[in-house]
């Protein structure tokens, strides 16, 4: 039945009732009632307008009147739900100062637990002594309490709880297990600036005997970030503290076996051997009757498998049979953890488990599952065969949308990676077309399939799969359809009289799309049928990615007035956990930074090709913080009249996408500058980078410097992150970005000479200037020498950029090409003057 | 977090240590994501554990009641099952070992008090084992 005794409750009522907290002859029972009541509501997510939480807070107050003990415990609670302001707080002050001071524990310890939690700063000075004397109080509950509350202040008022240390400190020795627990946790606390002080608590523990297993969970914890600290151990014998760690492998607690455990699995740079004691303990938490060890267990190893896969094998039979477990989360752990650690002869046997194991887990599982058989198949691409199969199998079978989507991006990756894996491949994503539910899966495979398809040594054999969607589909996966068709027919001329006939038999379908698409294919592609090759051009112009969609316009359409998008290289799969791999959708990445690359980048951009020999690319200046919402660095190319600036722009936010993307530069403090041309970026959606250019003219020939503030325009819309679409409707917003600035260095390439002295000699003696410099005080005589090589922009020769420790003074050879072509080469004598000061000439 | 559900997954009584909900209909979107992936197993003789959105939960079902813990990913999951005994002892202890729905309302003053003992603001306070 729905029984309940707040079957009906109302808030207005129920404050109603408070009004008995004002009555002289206060009913206590009753009056817990109401606060139960009034908690209830609050806890069932109803609020108090700021009135009626005053003026609960007010009636409240008038029960600290009742001696009743359970009736104030409720008082204690309800204070802390109100939060009350700093001038309500007053009210109690002295009633809670009573009771801190109270024979009876209860009273103290609670007392002094809400006044933590409503205090503030001066109440605090107030109350200090009386807290000091509670953390040493003989009542365990009541130094708990004060060492807590502790705890929290210390993040308002540091400076006044660091004056317990003292009490703190003996607190730490107490016979109360919890009490060592809590004092441990607040001395920490307090010091954990001070790494000498930590390291002192760590060791003076560690040797002692710490009664508490929470205490000892923590001590674990604190050792562990003590180890880390101390990195210099690679060298002779063990870490510091790891044998205190391996000791607490064989604590009595559970909980502290399983943390020392887990510490040791998460040491920097751990080894094998160190591995082995923490390992075998986790082993056997893996067959415990208790869920929560073999998860705890089985999630460690899981961490570890992706580091040290040959440390976890020991487990392997262990693990297997953790595969048919009731809980989900274990088997897939389980699994995943297999996947890792499994050798090429255990792969099939793997596969034949996890078969069963699938239809049993939720799609979020499953996906793990997808992406650590890809991981596998990467690994042993032999096996390819087997895992594919899989794949296959399972991309049959009921899923939802993202999960089919992680397996055919999985099969892609599988098949751009491994070339024997290609005609299996394709041919499994055909036989998934026959059945697909998604139109965008439907339509990504078939634009795949344009692409890697006339590659292969046979491509008629898909042309069967790919006409069959013309006939049984819906209108945009037919339009796909014909463009693929269109796609073999472009590559594989052999192709092309079919492919005619089946494009002519799309003329006649319903759907305007699919005709306008077959027509013009039709007729760009030579429909009289003959065996030709298709022009380039022609090719670039039907398949080729054409960038801003068109304006509607009076004049003729033009082809050569569409610009062409800027194409750049895809990413390969990352082999960091965590991170997402490319599917279909091949997301562009910065260009490669070489100049071969830009350069070719450059002149693909019709705006920009005249500017004649790109003469130097800086390296990528960032031009917002890290972590901001878009990351914007920045690539300065110089040519002999031009400068043009290459904003390599991406958007960290899923819920958006922005459209129009171009920089606003404000080129007012760069006179010799004038902007020419500025190229947008169509459209940049989350996590994929795009680039926007602009370009200046400049003097020929002459190294012109400047300042350029930047302000990044762009039109954003809103986007459904569980279906990836935008808004129709976007608002145009503007973000500001750092200055850049053009200087003298981004002139100078780097250009090393292999006989510096050969060069100096050769050089005519007219072109040498020699001069002195101050240069002021600096931290080292290292850090000064980078300075001028970077400020220089030059290459430093023969390894004389590095300054050997504790030299006096210094040479450094430098050398570079200057725009116009100038051989420079530079001699710095370097020379620290008094402490600090260095002089160069 | 602690979260004490009925049999349908409607709040029984609940205490929130962080600001990762801050609304109250994030917050029953949360209950609700929770009971609906719990519920098909069965955590009555042992705690059971699960892991979804980065949150480990710890739970387990008496008669009516589903009682869950819940912890950030990085926690150590023995701890936390640990804080779950500690609050299903003292409730035990305190509803003299009847512990279904009806109790629970009838004496959610005890229930309120429990659960403000045994985490005060996120750290584990007092509870009746040797701990």
């Amino acid at each position: 039945a729905d029984y309940s005794p707040f079957l009906g409750i109302e808030k207005g009522a129920v404050l109603q009732e408070a009004r008995v907290f004002n009555d002289p002859q206060l009913d206590p029972r009753r009056c817990s009632q109401v606060i139960t009541k009034l908690l209830y509501l609050l806890n069932q997510g109803e609020t108090f307008t700021k009135v009626e939480a005053t003026e609960v807070f007010f009636a409240v107050t008038k029960l600290f009147q009742s001696k009743d003990i359970g009736l104030r415990r409720m008082v204690y609670v309800m204070i802390k739900e109100l939060s009350p302001s700093a001038d309500e707080v007053i009210i109690v002050t002295s009633s809670l100062m009573k009771d801190m001071t109270s024979k009876t524990d209860m009273y103290r310890a609670n007392a002094i637990r809400v006044l933590c939690r409503i205090t503030d700063g001066t109440l605090l000075t107030q109350i200090e002594r009386y807290l000091k004397q509670a953390i040493v109080d003989k009542n365990p509950v009541v130094a708990s309490a004060a060492l807590v509350s502790g705890i929290h202040l210390l993040q308002t008022n540091p400076e006044i709880v660091k004056r317990w240390s003292n009490e703190v400190q003996e607190a730490v020795q107490s016979r109360a297990a919890l009490v060592q627990f809590h004092a441990l946790a607040l001395l920490h606390q307090i010091r954990q600036n001070d790494r000498l002080a930590v390291n002192k608590l760590v060791s003076s523990l560690t040797k002692g005997s710490v009664r508490s297993p929470l205490a000892q969970c923590l001590l674990i914890r604190y050792t562990s970030q003590v180890i880390r600290e101390s990195a210099n151990n690679n060298q002779a014998g063990d870490r510091p503290f790891y044998d205190f760690l391996e000791g607490c492998l064989r604590h009595k607690a559970e909980m502290v076996i399983f943390e020392a455990a887990r510490a040791i699995t998460e040491l920097n740079g751990v080894t094998s051997r160190e591995l082995t004691p923490a390992i075998t303990v986790l082993q056997l938490f893996l067959s415990s009757s208790k869920p929560v060890l073999r998860f705890a267990a089985v999630r460690t190893l899981n961490k570890v498998a992706m580091t040290h896969p040959m440390a976890v094998t020991n487990c392997n039979i262990d693990m297997e049979s953790l595969i048919s477990d009731q809980n989900r989360s274990i088997a897939t752990l389980a699994i995943t953890t297999l996947l890792k650690t499994g050798n090429e002869s255990s792969v099939d046997r793997l596969m034949k488990q996890i078969t069963n194991f699938m239809s049993d887990i939720a799609d979020e599982f499953k996906i793990v599952v997808v992406e650590a058989i890809r991981s596998l198949c990467l690994k042993f691409p032999l096996k390819h065969r087997s895992l594919m199969n899989f794949l296959s199998n399972i991309l049959r079978e009921e899923g939802g949308f993202e999960y089919k989507k992680a397996i055919v991006d999985s099969i892609v990756i599988l098949i751009r990676d491994i070339p024997e894996a290609k005609e299996s491949g394709l041919l499994h994503l055909c036989e998934f077309i026959e059945d697909c539910e998604f139109t965008y899966l439907s339509t990504q495979i078939l634009h795949f399939l344009g692409i890697e398809g006339p590659k292969t040594s046979d491509p008629s054999k898909y042309i069967r799969y790919i006409y069959n969607r013309v006939h049984l589909e819906n209108a945009t996966v037919r339009a796909g359809a014909v463009s693929t068709l269109a796609k073999f027919g472009a590559m594989v001329d052999t192709l092309k009289p079919r492919v005619f006939v089946l494009l002519r038999r799309c003329l006649f379908d319903n759907d305007d799309e699919v005709r306008d698409r077959a027509t013009l294919y039709l007729n760009t592609l030579g429909g009289d049928g003959a065996v030709v090759e298709t022009g380039e051009d022609v090719k670039e112009f039907l398949f080729g990615s054409l960038d801003i969609p068109l304006e509607p316009s009076e004049e003729a359409f033009d082809i050569n007035s569409v610009p062409k998008e800027v194409k750049t290289q895809p990413l390969a799969e990352k082999k960091a956990p965590g991170k997402k791999p490319i599917g279909l959708g091949a997301p562009p990445a910065g260009p490669p930074s070489t100049v071969d690359a830009y350069e070719k980048l450059l002149s693909s951009i019709p705006e920009f090709a005249n500017f004649g020999k790109l003469f130097k690319s800086s390296a990528p200046v960032e031009l917002t913080e890290a972590e901001t919402e878009y990351a914007v660095n920045v690539v300065k190319h110089i040519f002999d009249g031009h400068v043009v600036f290459q904003y390599n722009c991406t958007n960290t936010i899923p819920e958006q996408l922005l459209e129009n993307v171009t920089v606003i530069v404000d080129a007012s403090e760069a006179e010799e500058f004038a902007e020419v041309a500025s190229k947008p970026l169509r459209s940049l959606p989350y996590d994929s980078p795009g680039q926007t250019f602009v370009a200046f003219e400049k003097p020929e020939g002459v190294p012109a410097i400047g300042k350029f503030s930047n302000m990044l325009r762009f039109i954003v819309k809103e986007v459904d992150p569980s279906t990836g679409e935008a808004e129709d409707d976007g608002v145009e917003d503007e973000y500001q970005l750092e200055e850049l600035e053009v200087v003298a260095a981004d002139y100078m390439l780097k250009v090393g000479v292999s006989n510096f002295r050969n060069a100096w000699e050769t050089m005519d003696a007219d072109c040498e200037r020699v001069d002195e410099y101050g240069l002021g005080p600096r931290e080292s005589l290292a850090e000064a020498v980078n300075a001028v090589i970077n400020l220089l922009g030059m290459q430093p020769c023969e390894g004389t950029e590095v300054v050997p420790n504790n030299s006096r003074s210094h040479t450094c050879l430098l050398s570079g090409v200057y725009i116009g072509n100038v051989k420079v080469l530079v001699r710095l004598q370097f020379g620290l003057d008094g402490p600090k000061d260095v002089a160069m000439k | 977090n602690i979260l004490i559900l009925d049999s349908e997954g409607k709040r029984v009584a609940v205490k929130y240590y962080s600001d990762e909900w801050p609304t109250n209909s994030a917050k029953l979107a949360f209950e609700k994501s929770l009971f609906g992936r719990t519920l098909k197993s069965n955590a009555r003789t042992e705690a059971e554990i699960t892991i979804f959105d980065s949150n480990i939960v710890i739970y387990k079902f008496v008669q009516d009641l589903h009682f869950f813990i819940t912890g950030g990913d990085d926690e150590n999951e023995l701890l936390l099952a640990t804080v779950l005994q500690g609050l299903f002892d003292a409730i035990a202890l305190r509803l003299r070992n009847t512990i279904d729905k009806r109790e629970a309302l009838e004496n959610l003053d005890v229930i309120f008090l429990c659960i403000d003992e045994v985490v005060d603001q996120g750290y584990a306070f007092t509870y009746l084992s040797s701990y």
